[in-house]
């Protein structure tokens, strides 16, 4: 009988081992080569595919944006009344994108979410790489791209400054800040795992982790720097990324078009960043978890359950921001508003609205309330692909869709992407890309910060009773 | 040499002018024919560009001056609504302004009218979206002048090339010829003493142009009439063209 409850007692620890990283600790040089193997393992197949999206980003990207700055923007599909179409389309897509890595990075840090450990670094990643693809995009749309500094504020002789009316001119402030603040935030975890993996290269490789490791010995003086400026970093990041995606919707919002000039889009904008961005992060980690060596170590299923609840969370937000902005307009009764909203839904491209619902709202809440279907990889990548589509279709309603019905009916003509599908699949594919050489470059999981939580954590019994305990390092 | 900040002075948008502003036009649609004479007149004399018929029908035709038409009904029973020749309206509280990243789409102080300053333009488009009377036009590519009307430059106006944004301007190169002649003669421009290039050709005389700060003028005393209406007027951007239309 004793020995029974020992077996189970036993197996019900192993059961928690099993389940939480936090609580399956191993050496910390084991889990150091372990990280390090899986940056230096390639197989061929890493290579074919890099070369193929390599191939993509020169074609489809540089040769298309090339092509396109020498005949004009006529060679796209933009047009009268849709100036803006898809170009506009994803400069906010991979914007939001961006948004969800230092969501998950930020606000899981500084309300100490433990699951996050593992999995920061991926999502930080995906904020730098994916504004990169926003500024492309963004700066893709001009008709004089050659002339683009001129949005900058710098001094010159005729003391022309940009004008700081145009929620143009916020946008370019806000994406840069955001850049430049994303880029130091993942910098600075990063250190002690560039100090790490320079103790264990050799050659070139070790010479560049010596440079951008600062010289990081991991002294307590050091690592009592590091916190200070990560926690000052998290805090701050948060109102930064809050404010640059409402100041994306103020692109938007604050013009005079009908379905653009709501007061809703703040926020509404910042949540559907957030359910993209957060169907993103879990395709990454299914395709790292699927791919990567001992990344199943890593990433196990209780994280994939819960960025899953966060989802399932978000997706009703997005809902309800949806409805709102929804009811609220055809509320206010205006004419063309009124004229738009049937577009939408009854127009040639209906089609897209109702399966923007569908992938955004009804499978993430018909898949994501079991337990057992959201810590699938496989499933959650599913959902979450279907969530980023259904987002890109969110934008495109409001960018070309929305643009053909204004104010002047004659003016009224349907738009049709042209050269714009090259360089989309050319920015999606430089993403990629960049990830990919990334993950051979960088520790993909942040090993300092899996040894720290699970130093901190512990299972230990009272009586007959297996409880975890959690201290507080900090 | 004194500095003038853009920010300060125009361009804003903010700027709210005199109700009734300085230049303005009057159309007729009671006598306008859609003819398009005028359409032709105003890319004679402001140089643009002649696109092509698939981008045209694509939506990418640069008429500054275009004459909408509506009807009601099914064929065979139609019916038409007036002409309506639809150009830049020239607001005194322009939706165009404010969003310019560059100051390309500025308010001149002196004529009261919108400017497009193409040399600034980086081509952004925000103007063109928030326009609401879809008024301006983009050139979407270089393109090629035919025969011999290549030879047709009107040496007053600037050739754009492709990426800039362009629009109406009220023929400003006549308005400021016939103020350098007036003040050489030391005189003001008397009412009528020269018309955009939509007004002269216009064999209807259904475009009228000149004063609005002049009660007395031609343009004026149309203007008033109980015909007058503005295009979308509740959005309040102040436009400067009034439409004359039997109710």
């Amino acid at each position: 009988m004793a020995e029974m409850t020992a077996n189970l007692e036993r197996s019900h620890e192993e059961h928690l081992r099993e389940q939480h990283l936090m609580l399956d600790p191993k050496p910390r040089g084991e889990m150091n080569a372990m990280v390090m193997e899986a940056m230096h393992t390639t197989s061929w197949k890493f290579w074919v595919v890099a070369v193929i999206l390599g191939a993509i980003v020169l074609v489809g990207l540089f040769g298309s944006w090339g092509y396109m700055i020498a005949e004009g923007l006529g060679v796209a599909g933009v047009n009268r009344p849709s100036y803006w179409g898809i170009f506009l389309v994803n400069t906010v897509f991979w914007i939001g994108i961006s948004h969800a890595g230092t969501f998950i990075s930020a606000i899981l840090r500084v309300f100490k979410a433990e699951f996050r450990r593992p999995f920061t670094r991926a999502a930080e990643l995906m904020t730098t790489f994916g504004l990169v693809q926003a500024g492309f995009s963004i700066f893709m749309h001009m008709g004089r791209v050659w002339l683009a500094y001129w949005l900058f504020p710098y001094p010159n002789q005729r003391q022309l400054w940009p004008n700081f009316h145009s929620p143009l001119s916020w946008d370019l402030l806000a994406i840069t800040t955001y850049l430049l603040a994303s880029t130091m935030y993942l910098f600075l975890p990063l250190i002690p795992d560039l100090a790490m993996a320079r103790d264990r290269s050799e050659g070139w490789r070790k010479n560049i982790y010596k440079v951008l490791a600062l010289g990081f010995r991991g002294t307590e003086g050091e690592w009592t720097h590091l916190r200070n400026a990560m926690n000052i970093f998290a805090f701050a990041i948060i109102p930064v990324m809050f404010s640059v995606h409402t100041i994306v919707s103020w692109d938007f919002a604050a013009a005079t078009r009908p379905g653009w000039n709501s007061t809703i889009f703040g926020p509404y904008f910042v949540v559907g960043a957030l359910h993209s961005g957060m169907g993103a992060v879990i395709m990454v980690l299914a395709v790292v978890r699927g791919t990567m060596k001992n990344m199943k170590y890593f990433i196990r299923p209780e994280h994939f359950d819960a960025i899953g609840k966060l989802m399932l969370i978000i997706s009703m937000t997005w809902a309800y921001f949806f409805f709102n902005d929804y009811i609220v307009q055809w509320y206010g009764g205006d004419k063309w508003t009124k004229t738009l909203l049937h577009w939408h839904e009854a127009g040639p491209l209906g089609w897209m609205w109702f399966l923007m619902l569908i992938v955004n709202v009804a499978i993430p809440w018909l898949v994501l309330w079991n337990k057992k279907w959201r810590s699938t990889p496989w499933i959650v990548f599913v959902v979450g692909l279907l969530i980023n589509v259904g987002m890109y279709i969110e934008r495109y309603i409001i960018v070309p869709i929305s643009l053909t019905i204004n104010r002047q009916p004659f003016t009224w003509r349907l738009y049709q992407p042209g050269i714009e599908i090259p360089l989309s699949i050319g920015t999606l594919a430089f993403f990629i890309l960049l990830y990919m050489l990334a993950s051979k470059f960088v520790p993909l999981v942040p090993v300092w910060e899996v040894e720290e939580g699970q130093m901190a954590h512990s299972v230990k019994k009272f009586g007959r009773e297996t409880v975890v305990t959690v201290s507080e390092l900090e | 040499m004194e500095l003038i900040d853009l920010n300060e002075v125009g361009a804003k948008g903010a700027i709210v002018e005199e109700a009734d502003g300085k230049w303005g036009m009057v159309i007729d649609q009671d006598l306008c024919t859609g003819c398009q004479a005028c359409v032709a007149a105003c890319a004679m004399e402001n140089n643009i560009a002649f696109v092509d018929e698939e981008d045209a029908g694509y939506g990418r035709s640069m008429q500054w001056m275009r004459i909408e038409r509506f009807w009601e009904g099914e064929y065979p029973e139609v019916k038409m609504t007036s002409f309506q020749p639809t150009l830049c309206q020239q607001c005194g509280h322009a939706p165009c302004e404010p969003v310019c990243p560059v100051f390309a789409a500025v308010h001149s102080p002196s004529e009261e009218l919108n400017l497009q300053v193409y040399n600034r333009c980086v081509g952004t488009r925000y103007c063109a979206n928030n326009c609401p009377y879809q008024a301006r036009v983009f050139n979407w590519r270089d393109y090629e002048r035919p025969e011999p009307l290549n030879n047709q430059f009107n040496p007053d106006v600037t050739v754009r090339r492709r990426g800039v944004m362009e629009k109406c301007t009220f023929c400003i190169q006549r308005i400021h010829r016939a103020e350098d002649q007036a003040k050489s003669e030391g005189r003001e421009i008397a009412d009528g003493e020269f018309a955009p290039a939509c007004a002269q050709a216009c064999p209807a005389d259904a475009i009228v142009f000149g004063r609005l700060d002049d009660p007395e003028s031609q343009v004026s005393q149309l203007a008033r009439q109980k015909r007058g209406v503005q295009l979308l007027e509740e959005l309040g951007a102040l436009p400067r063209v009034t439409y004359l239309k039997e109710g």
